[in-house]
């Protein structure tokens, strides 16, 4: 830690003293310091606007969105976007579609703003379910050890040894027409599957960081002063191993939008919806998979989407980076 | 070291069975069969799908297809059709007459297993892997050597996007440039008997391995830069090219050579998405078509592969470790 006793250019006491006051008084947590260590990390500021900002585009795509994503407009099929002056099949440029249009004249940006909420989702929603599943178990195994434990690090075993996006796509095919399927147009079934791989790498981070905090003096002390189980699990050690599960949080949203673009490239993720009230109409990789065929002539169908996805998946790694340099200092550059 | 890697190779078996009976629960609890058809086209009748059903031995208990797909069982004529064990991967429910195994490794008339459509992606994979250690090593070497450096900065920029950016995405910002404004390539070629075409598709597919192959090489660098018998090669007076290539490099290349064998097994099962893509005629492309066709035998059998192909490759990366690093013992 860094103190800064007097300042040799001024060198006045009294703001000496005011600084040795100011820092009795204002301690600084592990959490503050993190914190600190990350806003000075410029990728990860970067990123973290990033995010912000393609999550506010998400919530209010339905505001920002120029055009009815849904809406067909004949004639303007294939219109190009404004730095191409005349399409390959004729048509001409128009102000109103500043990205161009897909075969059937939809607006090619606000179908991607309304794709951003797709992939937000998938990057939030089923991970706070895998956090909460995985740190719990992680937490009773690690500390109780034994048959839970043992049956937890069989489970990994067989998950690790799954090809995950091999299982995803079994998953994706076989239960699609089911009604859990159909549920959230598709998604509610993806969000099952990224939960029942992924919670299992949570539990097992977890469990190593119990495993070596319940040696810990300040478990033997909690312990002597009477503390029950469930204190020095929930009070003392969870608090404790949060540090790596927030790194990995940030590490594997990216993997889990990039699955579903993927699933959406293949034809098996969201189900695009042609009703207007839904909240999820498209996603980028089923915008992807629909801009495929074109991409010799009308490549801008899949440039938005694919410029989409890059950002955001680049924007989550830049920010797993800086985490994992400001909650961990020891790991910092070997990566 | 023989009994470690029997007991590697016995690992394989739980993986096998576990991976096989996810793929068939999950097949069988779909809704319909292989026979149906999309509602818009003419739908395969009751009592043909019957003479199928028995011709598949799809009639039978669940418990009993599971047993007769991975040991196998007598056929209608009575004859012991072997499973799984003997490498039978059953017939495909799409492709007429012909068994999964035929469909992927059985090339075309009068040529070799190369030619075969998991010989297409095995090549595939063999030429990315190439592009990722020219390219990724020297990288890593550069970037080490010359830390905090431009070339460095520029390097870890490459780098940082080809390990986030999933292929496919790279896959279509390269098609854009290289083929849809430059004209320089041809998307889907006519044949894939030329190297040229090859070249693009082998780039997409390897450049995430050149990135993590980049990244892993100048974590390794750095570190065994601070070694002591680097300093000591140098004080002894040794030049400095003998102390980065004797010295630097071939010690901190042990890592990278473990992460290769897995990097492949990545490179030949992750590739479904590049072989669609540019119209490849390999394995990958014949998944995501059997995907579309719903050929359930089809998907588990490829699955199972695949499954195999990264299993393998993780038992591999022990084994060489043991070889090039003496200091680790197995226990």
């Amino acid at each position: 830690m860094t103190t800064q006793v007097s300042h040799p250019s001024t060198g006045q006491t009294q703001a000496h003293i005011a600084n040795l006051t100011m820092m009795t008084v204002k301690p600084r947590s592990l959490w503050q310091d993190a914190w600190s260590r990350l806003i000075k990390n410029k990728a990860s500021v970067i990123g973290m606007v990033v995010i912000v900002i393609f999550t506010l585009l998400a919530i209010f795509a339905s505001v920002i969105a120029p055009h009815n994503p849904l809406q067909i407009n004949s004639g303007k099929g294939f219109t190009p976007p404004m730095w191409i002056p005349v399409g390959p099949n004729g048509v001409p440029a128009d102000p109103n579609f500043i990205f161009g249009t897909d075969t059937l004249g939809r607006d090619v940006l606000s179908r991607t703003l309304y794709g951003a909420r797709v992939s937000m989702t998938v990057g939030f929603l089923p991970t706070f379910i895998i956090i909460f599943v995985g740190t719990i178990v992680g937490l009773f195994a690690g500390y109780r050890g034994g048959r839970i434990d043992n049956l937890l690090m069989r489970i990994t075993d067989v998950v690790y040894a799954f090809p995950d996006l091999l299982f995803f796509i079994i998953v994706m095919v076989t239960l699609r027409q089911t009604p859990i399927g159909q549920m959230m147009n598709g998604l509610f079934l993806l969000f099952s599957a990224l939960a029942v791989v992924n919670w299992v790498g949570f539990a097992r981070i977890v469990r190593g960081q119990v495993l070596s905090l319940k040696e810990k003096e300040f478990v033997e002390a909690a312990r002597c002063i009477g503390a029950t189980d469930s204190r020095i699990m929930f009070r003392h050690l969870l608090p404790n191993s949060l540090g790596p599960v927030i790194i990995l949080t940030a590490m594997s949203i990216p993997g889990m939008i990039i699955t579903e673009a993927v699933l959406g490239y293949l034809g098996l993720g969201l189900i695009p919806s042609t009703n207007p009230k839904d909240f999820f109409i498209t996603s980028w990789g089923a915008s992807m998979l629909e801009g495929q065929t074109a991409i010799n002539a009308q490549p801008w169908l899949l440039l938005l989407p694919a410029i989409a996805v890059s950002l955001v998946v680049l924007a989550f790694t830049f920010l797993g980076d800086g985490l994992r340099d400001a909650l961990d200092p020891r790991l910092q550059g070997t990566q | 070291m023989g009994k470690f890697l029997l007991r590697r190779m016995l690992w394989l078996i739980p993986v096998i069975l576990v991976v096989s009976t996810i793929t068939f629960v999950l097949m069988h609890a779909a809704p319909g069969g292989p026979w149906d058809r999309d509602l818009s086209a003419r739908q395969v009748d009751p009592v043909t799908q019957k003479m199928l059903n028995e011709y598949y031995g799809l009639d039978k208990p669940l418990w009993r297809q599971f047993t007769a797909y991975l040991i196998g069982d007598t056929n209608s004529k009575g004859k012991f059709i072997c499973g799984l064990i003997c490498g039978n991967l059953g017939p495909s429910y799409r492709q007429r007459g012909l068994t999964i195994q035929q469909i992927l490794f059985m090339p075309p008339e009068e040529k070799s297993i190369i030619y075969s459509r998991f010989g297409y992606s095995m090549r595939l994979g063999v030429y990315s892997l190439l592009f990722a250690i020219l390219i990724g090593i020297p990288a890593g070497v550069l970037s080490a050597l010359k830390q905090n450096t431009m070339t460095d900065y520029i390097s870890l920029f490459i780098v940082t996007i080809g390990i986030s950016v999933p292929n496919f995405v790279m896959a279509i910002f390269l098609i854009i440039i290289f083929a849809s404004t430059l004209h320089m390539v041809n998307i889907v070629p006519r044949s894939w008997d030329e190297v040229s075409v090859w070249v693009l598709p082998a780039v997409i597919l390897g450049f995430g391995t050149m990135a993590r192959t980049a990244r892993l090489t100048r974590a390794s660098m750095l570190e065994t830069m601070r070694q002591d018998y680097i300093r000591t090669a140098r004080s002894k007076g040794l030049a400095e090219r003998v102390v980065i290539v004797r010295h630097m490099i071939k010690n901190s290349l042990i890592p990278v050579v473990t992460m290769l064998g897995p990097a492949l097994a990545g490179l030949v099962t992750g590739s479904f998405i590049i072989e669609t893509m540019f119209g490849f005629p390999g394995m990958g492309r014949a998944y995501v078509t059997a995907i579309g066709q719903r050929d359930y035998s089809m998907i588990m059998g490829t699955t199972l592969i695949y499954a195999v192909l990264v299993a393998l490759a993780n038992v591999s990366v022990d084994m060489i470790y043991v070889f090039l690093d003496p200091r680790i013992r197995l226990e």
